[in-house]
């Protein structure tokens, strides 16, 4: 689940003089586009074709057995949306949204809340630091079996709770049990973007709510929250993606073809698996474009600032009205 | 840095107690995975917090013939290993543009660049494991390694281009009047300097790339090349007991301690290669 740290492109200098290495630009840039092209860009329209045929097995007029991919148009996707597998494409629309929603939004709250505790802190800093990358390198599909390990049965987690769940059956158990796991791994990760985004706040603001009487409740709403809403979007973004493509944990903590956790990732795999690659990529051209809405929203709407580079100069005009309104 | 001012005395209680919470949220289930390993393959059940007795027996069975761990744990390093060079050889060239050269598109290619990132892995795996069953490439190591560069190039991109930018660049600047061309001055200058962010940079997309699931699930049937993720996902009662968790606790001990060392060892790195350009 690593999210790529999004370093800023400088502006200043590339305004004056727009194309003097374009030349050399082009001939380094070429091995990553053309490798990005061949394995990122080939399957995506190899896919948006794929959705289009259905493999099918008949008898022509003359009672031989054909075998063939059929061009159907959108079929597969009305298929999809009102056929026969529409109920089980739905309930993976929603659980896809579901733990994309419900997950990020605790880890989100969980991450801010870690932050603030590591920011303002005064000793064990260099132990939290360390603890908090240790979930973030185990591998998901390792969690989801350590997980599966604390929720059997007769597991650790009935034991500390006193309960008699089957965490890992059919049910909403299953929806809790895949985001508990999930926010164990990440909502650490978050609190480590949000706590970057913390340390670049200059202290004089903060003393200058003080001065003015500010309670800490006020500073953090009117002062923490808003400065640090740069960095937080970024690392939103990056796990609403993440979460949007789900595969993983659901699949080895819970299990292939469960109804309450199946997420959309995992309908396309199955389908794949079952050699129907006409629905397979039906399904997940449908997530690919899920995911490009979403994201295009959080940048026009909420203002995820991708590049970094509005954000800069954004930042410190903020920075200055803040310091003088307050 | 912070905001460190006499915090009143019960606060400051508050935020001790707030740091031991989140270690042991982050640690209990490692803990919990660790002190499973250890336990008797009998003992499996328990739920004390100490193994007793302690046992080796688990990692024995993960090494026992049959389970093949050893066969998946080579796997696995060819796999990241291969993924994280060719990363590196491939991308070190567009992160220097990115950081260093100024060229029109430059903000389209680096949006495209991190776009790539966000694509659903299995909206790839689809189209490529119809061609890899068509081109012999299944149950290969090219048929992992290859798709793997779709979340590790532009992850290795991201964080090199962060290190290229910090570096001076009056440096270079001084080798190029220096009569060195701008090859030169890379090679001999930028290089060096960058050799400690690159190393970091290998570091994050080894642990990308060791941890990577599904495109190793899909592409691969045969047992021999499971990579260790999967073969850990798929491991069944070998040692006679139902559910081989005690094997399984002492696999990912195995696959995940070494990667937990060498984070701990370059964490200060490390965290700075994650967010340093998500906060600049």
């Amino acid at each position: 689940m690593t999210a790529p740290a999004l370093p800023p492109t400088t502006g200043g200098d590339a305004a004056s003089s727009p194309q003097r290495h374009g030349r050399l630009a082009a001939a380094l840039l070429s091995p990553t586009l053309i490798v990005l092209a061949l394995i990122v860009l080939y399957p995506l329209i190899s896919a948006l074709r794929e959705s289009l045929y259905r493999r099918e097995e008949g008898l022509d007029e003359s009672g031989f057995v054909v075998e063939g991919d059929k061009f159907v148009a959108i079929d597969n996707y009305m298929q999809a949306f009102t056929g026969e597998a529409a109920e089980r494409f739905w309930n993976a629309f929603f659980n896809t949204t579901f733990f994309t929603i419900v997950g990020v939004t605790i880890e989100v709250v969980l991450g801010i809340a870690m932050a603030l505790v590591m920011h303002h802190a005064l000793r064990g800093r260099g132990i939290v630091r360390a603890s908090i990358l240790v979930p973030w390198a185990v591998p998901t599909a390792m969690s989801a079996v350590l997980w599966q390990w604390i929720f059997q049965a007769d597991g650790v987690a009935n034991e500390i709770l006193n309960t008699q769940i089957l965490w890992t059956t059919e049910g909403f158990q299953a929806k809790l049990a895949v985001l508990i796991a999930d926010t164990w791994k990440t909502a650490p990760f978050v609190g480590l973007l949000v706590l970057a985004g913390l340390q670049i706040i200059p202290n004089d603001v903060y003393e200058a709510a003080r001065v003015d009487g500010a309670s800490g409740w006020r500073q953090f709403w009117r002062i923490t929250l808003p400065l640090v809403r740069p960095a937080l979007m970024v690392a939103v973004l990056f796990r609403v993606m993440d979460v949007l493509r789900i595969f993983d944990l659901p699949y080895v903590l819970i299990g292939a073809r469960k109804h309450s956790v199946e997420t959309l990732s995992m309908l396309a795999f199955e389908e794949a698996n079952q050699v129907r690659y006409g629905p397979a990529a039906t399904y997940a051209t449908i997530l690919f474009l899920y995911v490009a809405i979403v994201a295009y929203a959080f940048v026009k709407l909420l203002g995820a600032d991708l590049l970094g580079e509005a954000r800069v100069r954004n930042k410190e005009s903020r920075m200055r009205r803040k310091a003088m309104a307050t | 840095m912070s905001t460190k001012t006499q915090a009143p005395r019960g606060r400051r209680w508050l935020l001790q107690l707030g740091i031991l919470v989140i270690v042991l949220y982050c640690l209990a289930p490692f803990y919990w995975m660790v002190v499973s390993a250890f336990r008797r393959p009998n003992d499996q059940g328990e739920n004390t917090w100490l193994p007793s007795p302690f046992s080796l027996e688990n990692f024995r069975g993960v090494f026992g013939p049959g389970v093949g761990f050893g066969r998946s744990l080579l796997n696995s390093v060819v796999v990241a290993g291969a993924t994280t060079l060719l990363t590196l050889l491939i991308g070190t060239f567009a992160a220097y543009t990115l950081a260093r050269l100024n060229f029109r598109f430059k903000n389209l290619v680096a949006g495209i660049i991190i776009a790539t990132a966000m694509f659903p892995g299995i909206s790839l795996i689809v189209p490529l494991l119809k061609l890899f069953s068509e081109i012999g490439w299944i149950d290969t190591y090219q048929g992992m390694i290859v798709p793997s560069l779709s979340f590790a190039l532009p992850l290795a991109v991201w964080t090199l281009a962060t290190f290229f930018r910090q570096m001076p660049k009056e440096l270079e600047e001084a080798a190029m009047v220096d009569g060195l061309t701008r090859g030169q001055a890379f090679r001999r200058v930028i290089l060096p300097l960058a050799a400690p962010g690159m190393f970091t940079t290998a570091i994050i997309t080894f642990i990308a790339a060791w941890n990577e699931f599904i495109i190793a699930l899909s592409m691969v049937n045969d047992q021999e090349m499971k990579t260790a993720t999967v073969a850990i996902s798929q491991f069944t009662g070998i040692t006679g007991f139902d559910s081989p968790f005690g094997t399984k606790m002492a696999a990912g001990v195995i696959v995940t301690v070494p990667l937990v060392v060498v984070v701990l060892i370059f964490q200060r790195r490390i965290i700075a290669g994650l967010t340093a350009g998500g906060v600049k």
